[in-house]
Formats: structure tokens, sequence, C-alpha cells
């Protein structure tokens, strides 16, 4: 079966460092695999290889076969690749549901001329929009929030609306970073409930960065751990769990 | 949400055709003289000019400082047209302000286009010298007669016809600020790279939004040249960029309502204070540190009302 993201041999570097060196990855569809490594190994900087921000000095990124190293963000999200952020961004002074809203822009047809004559495709296209918006919502349990400010929300609610927010593009693969950051233990528990949840009814495939080992080991089926940028070791969470490079690598010698 | 809500469109036909039966009824029973309904119209291309503004510099967040350059463009893009044209007004007037409006909306996505890649007061900086550049050309143009100006222009520019333009234009500016392609531009205001990452061509929207907001400072001079009869290029300087962006933020950046309000009370005070005209730039930024500091503390007319209204409840 063909992998649904293959990465092959990523680099990038700014001046004489190389935050990512030799960096490869094969997620198959439907996957959950986890990106983990001590502080500044380098996960964030393959986040923004994947999704464009930066672009590799070498090697390529292929998603369901097509080449995406060489696409800007904004078309790269187009092709399926959605994201949510280590430090939160989200469209602060928009409620919460126009920021899922937003989200959906690329799945609406209907042109300018359409709205001001407000047509009947504008009509069924903004009913549907607010339907489909209100659904994602629900599923993280953010519809009784849904007019409120999205800057108003507490810590937990803004993490799980940048990822209702991610979902709304419909992506293929979702890259999720830090999801748990600043969540409490039931918090945390929750959410880990909501990303299987979510892999499953959307049918989706997760890459997420995480150091909340729990978390990770939990429900992660295979993991990728770095340092330094480059792999350091592959597996199943017990394997990672045993293996003595990675423990040094967190640990200390 | 319990609250019974309006229909937005049947609200503003109302509201739109109640005050203009109100004003001709006005000047009919002579309340409002000619000199009074002339600055009425001179009002009503200023709101046209703030609410265009207001879509890059309230809803969109970017600092543009070369509003009028675009008005100028319109300006004489509409005038040279009805003046070569040979017809009946309101064959030849519609076809000038069009021509005025698309001639400033592709100068405004040619200009967008390098500018729109800088941010906050550079992109200022740099829309500052391209309102100076048309200013400039235009002053040294055979066709537009350059420092003299243009003079003979038809006086089109009734009340009634800027009146329901400037109905038109608002209703047009809320209906695409509420739509998708308003959301993407807030968003943009908002945060660009998480922008960026749900799939939206920052760049395409804001050049979109700057090429709108100069197609209507287009119109807008298109029916100020048509009201003045002369078009100068020295009118169309820095100061009066400077203006109209007072305008937008005294409206409260990214609210058309109030921007509305601010262009009708900013343009009376004006011509109610004519005999103090060299003293309006200290009243303009003493009305701006005065918005500043309440927009710093979170005052605003919802604030207040919430206030007084708790007052009494108390």
């Amino acid at each position: 079966m063909e992998a649904l993201l293959e990465v092959s041999n990523i680099s990038v570097s700014f001046g004489g460092i190389k935050p990512v060196d030799q960096f490869e990855l094969h997620l198959q569809a439907g996957e959950l695999v986890g990106l983990i490594g001590p502080n500044g190994a380098g996960k964030t900087t393959i986040f923004n290889l994947l999704t464009g921000v930066y672009t590799p000095s070498e090697g390529y990124i292929k998603l369901d076969g097509k080449t995406i190293s060489n696409l800007k963000s904004y078309q790269i999200v187009q092709q399926g690749i959605a994201r949510t952020f280590q430090n939160i961004r989200l469209f602060k002074s928009m409620s919460v549901i126009e920021n899922v809203k937003v989200a959906f822009n690329n799945r609406l047809s209907y042109t300018l001329p359409d709205r001001l004559f407000n047509t009947p495709k504008y009509k069924a296209q903004e009913e549907w929009l607010h339907n489909e918006a209100m659904e994602l919502l629900k599923i993280f349990d953010l519809q009784d929030d849904a007019n409120e400010i999205s800057m108003n929300l507490p810590y937990g609610k803004q993490r799980k609306l940048e990822i209702a927010r991610a979902l709304a593009v419909n992506p293929k693969l979702l890259l999720l970073d830090e999801p748990a950051a600043g969540m409490n233990p039931q918090e945390t528990v929750e959410l880990m409930n909501t990303i299987k949840l979510i892999r499953d009814k959307f049918n989706i495939t997760i890459l997420l960065i995480e150091h909340d080992m729990q978390l990770v080991m939990s429900i992660c089926e295979r993991l990728v751990v770095i340092e330094y940028g480059k792999i350091i070791a592959k597996g199943t969470p017990d394997e990672i769990k045993h293996n003595e490079r990675v423990i040094a690598a967190y640990l200390g010698e | 949400m319990e609250k019974k809500k309006f229909n937005p469109t049947i609200t503003f036909i109302v509201a739109v055709l109640g005050s203009y039966i109100a004003f001709i009824v006005c000047m009919q029973q002579g309340i409002i003289n000619n000199y009074i309904s002339g600055i009425i119209v001179s009002i009503l291309i200023n709101v046209i000019m703030a609410v265009s503004l207001a879509l890059v510099t309230g809803y969109l967040g970017e600092l543009a400082l070369g509003h009028a350059g675009f008005m100028a463009i319109g300006a004489y893009g509409a005038a040279i047209t009805t003046m070569h044209l040979e017809l009946p007004i309101y064959i030849e007037f519609p076809i000038g302000l069009m021509f005025g409006g698309m001639l400033a909306a592709i100068v405004g996505v040619i200009i967008g286009i390098p500018a729109l890649r800088l941010r906050g007061d550079y992109l200022g900086i740099i829309t500052l010298g391209f309102g100076e550049i048309i200013r400039i050309i235009l002053n040294n143009m055979k066709i537009t007669n350059g420092a003299r100006g243009l003079s003979g222009i038809p006086s089109y520019s009734t009340f009634t016809i800027t009146f329901f333009i400037t109905a038109i234009t608002i209703a047009i500016l809320y209906k695409i600020i509420n739509s998708r392609t308003g959301r993407a531009i807030v968003a943009i205001r908002d945060n660009e790279i998480a922008t960026d990452c749900v799939g939206i061509s920052t760049f395409y929207y804001k050049t979109l939004a700057f090429a709108i907001a100069a197609f209507f400072a287009g119109i807008a001079g298109g029916l100020y040249a048509h009201y003045h009869t002369v078009l100068v290029p020295s009118s169309f300087d820095f100061m009066q960029s400077i203006e109209i962006l007072i305008i937008v933020v005294l409206g409260g950046m990214g609210n058309l309502f109030g921007t509305i309000i601010a262009a009708i009370v900013l343009c009376t005070m004006n011509e109610v204070l004519r005999s103090f005209s060299e003293y309006r730039m200290i009243a303009y930024s003493l009305v701006l540190i005065i918005m500043m500091i309440c927009k710093a503390k979170n005052i605003t007319f919802t604030s207040l009302k919430a206030k007084l209204t708790n007052k009494k409840g108390a």
C-alpha cells in the first residue's frame, strides 16, 4: 500500500545550523503517530516544513503521491494537510463559530455577486456551513460557546477550537503541535479520547507532537523520536520505552 | 439569541428611504437651503471614502495612507469621460463613474501587488508614496491639464444621485464584510499565519480588499468631480488621505456603522467650525488621543451603555 505521506530525507539549514537533518517518515492512511524528542530537537520545524512555512533544502515531501514540498502554505492545506499551533493562533476578535467558518472557505464556492444578490446558492451554502460548523463544535463540546468571542475562552477550550478549525478544512492529515500543552490531567484524558474519536470519525491520519508521555504512549500506534534534528529511534511505544538511546536523550547519559 | 431579529435588508431600505424623504421634504420646505444641501453632498462623498478605507484599514487591518490618490484617479477618470462623451447624463454619468472606479481599482491592484508584501508602518509609508506619485503624475499630464486643473466638468452630482450611490456603497460593503470574503479578510487581520494555515491565500484577499476599496474611492472621486465641477491635483494631497483615515479610526476601526457616524460628525464639525479652521488639526489630534485612551481602557458605546443600565438596575 502506498503511503499517504512520504517524507524522504528532508533537511533544512538556517545559516550554519541544521535543525532538521535527513528526516524521513512514512505515514499510512489512518495511522496515529507521535513525534517526540527533547526540547529544541526540531519537532516544530518538521511541522513547519510539512506545512510549507519553510521549504526543505534537500529531499522531498509527497502527499498521496504528489510532491508538495515546493507549494505555498495555503496550497498545501488545499492538498489536505491541516495543523494546529504550539502557541495558539486563533482569530481572536471573531466568535467561536466564525473561527471554524473561516476554515471552511475553500469548501464553499459562492462568489461575491452571489452574495450581493443573495442568490439561492449563497443561502444554501451559508446554511450548510452553519450546520457543519455547529456539528464540528459539538464534537469538541463547544456548541454552547458558539457565539463567544474566541479570545475569551478558557485555555483548554481554545486548544480544542484550534483542532476544530483544523478539521474544518477537511484534511487527510492532521498535524497537532502539543495539543495537550497547558491542560490539566482530566482535560488531557478528555482530549485523548477526542483525538481517537476524530481519527475514526473523519477517517484521517494524525501526526502529533507531545511532551505528555502518558498521552503519547497511550494513544499513538507508532513513535518517531528525534534529537538534534535526526531520528534516533522508531517503533511502538513499548519499544521506545525501553530504547536506550531515547532514555539517554531524555535523561542524559 | 432570544431577541427578535430584524431583517437587516428591510431595516436598511426603510432607513435609507426614510431619511431620503425627510431630506427632500426639508429641502422643499426650505429648512435645508442650497448651501446646506451642498455640504450634505460632500459629507456623503466623504462617507463613501471612509467606508471604503474602513475595509482596508479597519477590517483587513492594514495601514493605507494613499486613499486620496485613488479618489484622484476616479475623479479625473470620470471627469474626462463625461467631458468627452456627448451623451445624455443618465448614460454618460454612470459610464464615467464606472470608468473612474475601475481605473482606480486597476491602479489599486498594480500598487497592491508589490506594496501588500509589506505590513504595518512600512505599508503605510509605501502607500503614502504611491498616493503622492499619483498626484504628481496628474500634475504633469496633458490630458489632466496639469496643475491648472480641469474645469467645466458637468454638474451631475445632485443630492439624490449621491445619496443613493452612498447607500448602495454601504450596502455592498456590508454584504462583502458579511460573506466568506469578509471572514477571510478579518481572519487576516487577526492572524495572518493561521489564515494561511486554513488554506486561504492571504495575498489574494489582501489584494482583493485593496482593489474594492480603491474602486469605491474612485466612485467617490467621480462624484466629487461632478459636484465641484473643477479639479486640481493639489486637492488630493496627503492631508486628504489622513482626514479619511482619522474618520476610520474614530469610527472604531472595523465598524461600518461607526465609520458612517464618524464621517458625518467630523464633516459637520468641519463646516460648523469653519471660522476656526486653522485649529482643526489640534481638535483632530485631541479627539484621536481621547479615542486611543478609550480604546486602551476598552471604553465603548456598548460598555458605557451597559454601565448606565446597570446603575439604573441597582
